[in-house]
């Protein structure tokens, strides 16, 4: 395989064409926006729990940007509900350390981290690894303002 | 530091053609790539295809060599001590201004050499903030602004001709306005006597956009502008380096290019000013080497172009910036603007042919300057960038450093390629067939419908274009 089909993994782009969990949530716990100023990107993170617990209901996202930005929100729409928020907060470190793995050859936990494996090219290309992280980042700074409010 | 014993291929061998004329032959620009050393090599195991020289240009070898040696033979501060090699570098620096000074037509006092050309752009607009401070006194009445006084800008502005101008309205409470620009992210001289009225004190435009290509109605505008007794800011950072200049003639009031952008190298920019105008304008950064007398109570300025020349200057990068100036001249400038005007054709021409890919700026046909920037619909810029990457392919992604263009044009990113004197038709065909096979590879076109294989299609595991 070509380091860019690496990169653009079928299911990136599968993800980032027929997006999971885009769109509003109303009535959302916890919100977040996240911007790359270097290439414009953009995303809003948006979480609801199941009520009176820690666990993800729903994560609903909206935003722009290029395939990596947008296929990496759709997984994680899809990888985040059904989550306490300790695990979430797993998952985000998990995908993150494969993220940064610089293309070191570490297999990473499929078990945990899912369709998001499919990532694990991004780490080759340095300059798009803030692409893999945006909605990430978001949703991780939501779970941190719910742990603390 | 005046030799040119180091002076490009090109040079003598083939005298400068009238503006208009003939543009370079295939092997004087195979001989000018051979003064850049960083062309020679591969990405992605693809011959390197250098598209991106607006953002920042490679320097030839001449242009090395002439930092290294004014740095292994006459380092010095410059403008103290007594020294010999004090007075070599003193000598050099000012060379280097007299050659800056030749290549746009102005005397040497009134070029003042500044970090880059958003530097430059800082210190012009922080002389309206400070004189309307009251700083400079009655000389610097023109630098006034009251309350309701307007700068004018142009929609297409990059950041740099934009925010220094935003703080300066937010500052003094003078107004913003702005030329707004067409779908094509183009205006007009019409579009600008619109928005330029009696209240306008300063106006200020890019030369040549660095998103659009376009090239500014500079005359009508400077006519305007002096009509309402308007001073005329050229951000001439894409035309210094690629097309003849004559500041004065033009008829601007100030302008400002980058050094890196004109072969030479970063860390260096310079401010051309009419020399009223910049012995009028209160300085900008203060401190040594920029002062004639100074008491705990105050400081007596020099005159320019000194004045703007605070403390520790980009020396070698001055003598390496002549040097780049003295290789342009030996190309010819007008030589090298009808090369680029050439590729910038075959460009435009050929992405326009190409499904799903707009062209911004002037349409095929209409002069711009050798670059083009595009959208491939359903294919995010960074995307496509990382593609054209895959096959050896540099060109730049993402807003430019002009959001508000972009955000006219309704997209947030743009690809853009651009090209130089040592850009050749096979890098622009190279360009184009990647580009064409861009939304197959990311699955945008129906197989068959686009003409592509399928995903994938186009792009072989070798990297090369089918």
């Amino acid at each position: 395989m070509s380091a860019l089909d690496g990169l653009y993994q079928q299911v990136i782009l599968d993800h980032a064409r027929a997006r999971k969990g885009e769109g509003p949530l109303p009535g959302a716990d916890a919100e977040h926006f996240e911007r790359n100023p270097t290439c414009g990107d953009e995303v809003t993170v948006r979480l609801a729990l199941e009520p009176g617990t820690d666990r993800v209901r729903e994560l609903r996202w909206e935003g722009s940007g290029c395939s990596i930005s947008m296929g990496a929100a759709s997984v994680l729409g899809e990888l985040a509900v059904g989550r306490s928020l300790p695990e979430l907060r797993v998952l985000v470190d998990a995908y993150r350390a494969m993220l940064r793995s610089r293309g070191a050859d570490v297999e990473p936990d499929e078990e945990l981290l899912g369709d998001a494996v499919a990532f694990q090219g991004v780490s080759k290309f340095v300059m798009r690894v803030k692409c893999g992280m945006l909605a990430w980042v978001a949703a991780e700074a939501c779970v941190a303002e719910l742990a603390t409010g | 530091m005046t030799s040119t014993t180091d002076a490009p291929a090109a040079s003598g061998a083939t005298p400068a053609s009238p503006a208009g004329g003939p543009g370079l032959s295939a092997e004087e620009v195979a001989r000018l790539r051979a003064d850049f050393p960083i062309l020679d090599q591969e990405v992605s195991g693809e011959p390197l295809a250098y598209l991106d020289w607006a953002a920042t240009a490679q320097r030839p070898r001449q242009v090395l060599d002439a930092e290294r040696r004014f740095l292994e033979e006459s380092n010095a501060a410059v403008h103290r001590g007594a020294h010999t090699l004090a007075a070599l570098a003193t000598e050099a620096y000012e060379d280097a201004r007299e050659t800056v000074a030749r290549f746009v037509h102005a005397p040497a006092d009134e070029i003042v050499w500044t970090a880059n050309a958003t530097d430059a752009l800082n210190l012009v607009a922080h002389a309206f903030q400070a004189a309307t401070l009251g700083r400079g006194g009655e000389a610097a009445a023109r630098f006034r602004l009251l309350p309701g006084d307007e700068i004018v800008v142009t929609e297409a502005e990059h950041h740099a001709d934009l925010v220094p101008w935003q703080e300066l309205a937010a500052t003094t409470g003078a107004v913003l306005r702005w030329v707004p620009v067409d779908d094509d992210g183009c205006w007009t001289a019409d579009d600008a006597a619109a928005v330029i009225g009696e209240r306008t004190r300063v106006v200020a435009f890019a030369h040549v956009s660095n998103v659009t290509g376009m090239v500014a109605p500079v005359e009508a505008v400077v006519a305007l502008a002096h009509a309402v007794g308007a001073l005329v800011v050229l951000d001439a950072c894409q035309s210094a380096p690629h097309r003849p200049l004559d500041l004065p003639a033009l008829g601007v009031d100030l302008a400002a290019f980058s050094g890196h952008k004109m072969l030479g190298p970063t860390g260096v920019g310079v401010l051309w000013g009419r020399r009223e105008l910049l012995d009028a304008m209160p300085p900008f950064r203060t401190g040594g080497s920029m002062i004639s007398t100074v008491t705990m109570e105050g400081s007596d300025y020099l005159p320019a172009p000194q004045r703007f020349e605070a403390g520790t200057q980009p020396v070698s990068q001055a003598v390496a910036l002549a040097e780049a100036v003295r290789y342009l001249e030996a190309v010819g400038l007008d030589r090298v603007r009808a090369h680029e005007e050439a590729l910038a054709e075959r460009l435009v021409r050929g992405l326009a042919a190409i499904d799903g890919v707009r062209v911004v700026g002037p349409p095929a046909g209409v002069p711009r300057s050798g670059l083009a920037a595009f959208v491939v619909e359903g294919v995010h810029a960074h995307d496509v960038g990382q593609y054209l990457d895959a096959l050896g392919i540099a060109a730049r992604v993402g807003h430019h450093c002009a959001q508000p263009l972009h955000r006219r044009l309704g997209v947030t990113a743009t690809t853009r390629a651009s090209t130089y004197l040592t850009t050749t038709d096979d890098e622009v065909d190279r360009l184009l067939a990647g580009v064409a096979a861009v939304r197959g590879y990311f699955g945008v076109v129906d197989a068959t419908a686009g003409g592509a294989d399928g995903p994938a299609a186009g792009l072989a595991l070798d990297g090369s274009v089918a």
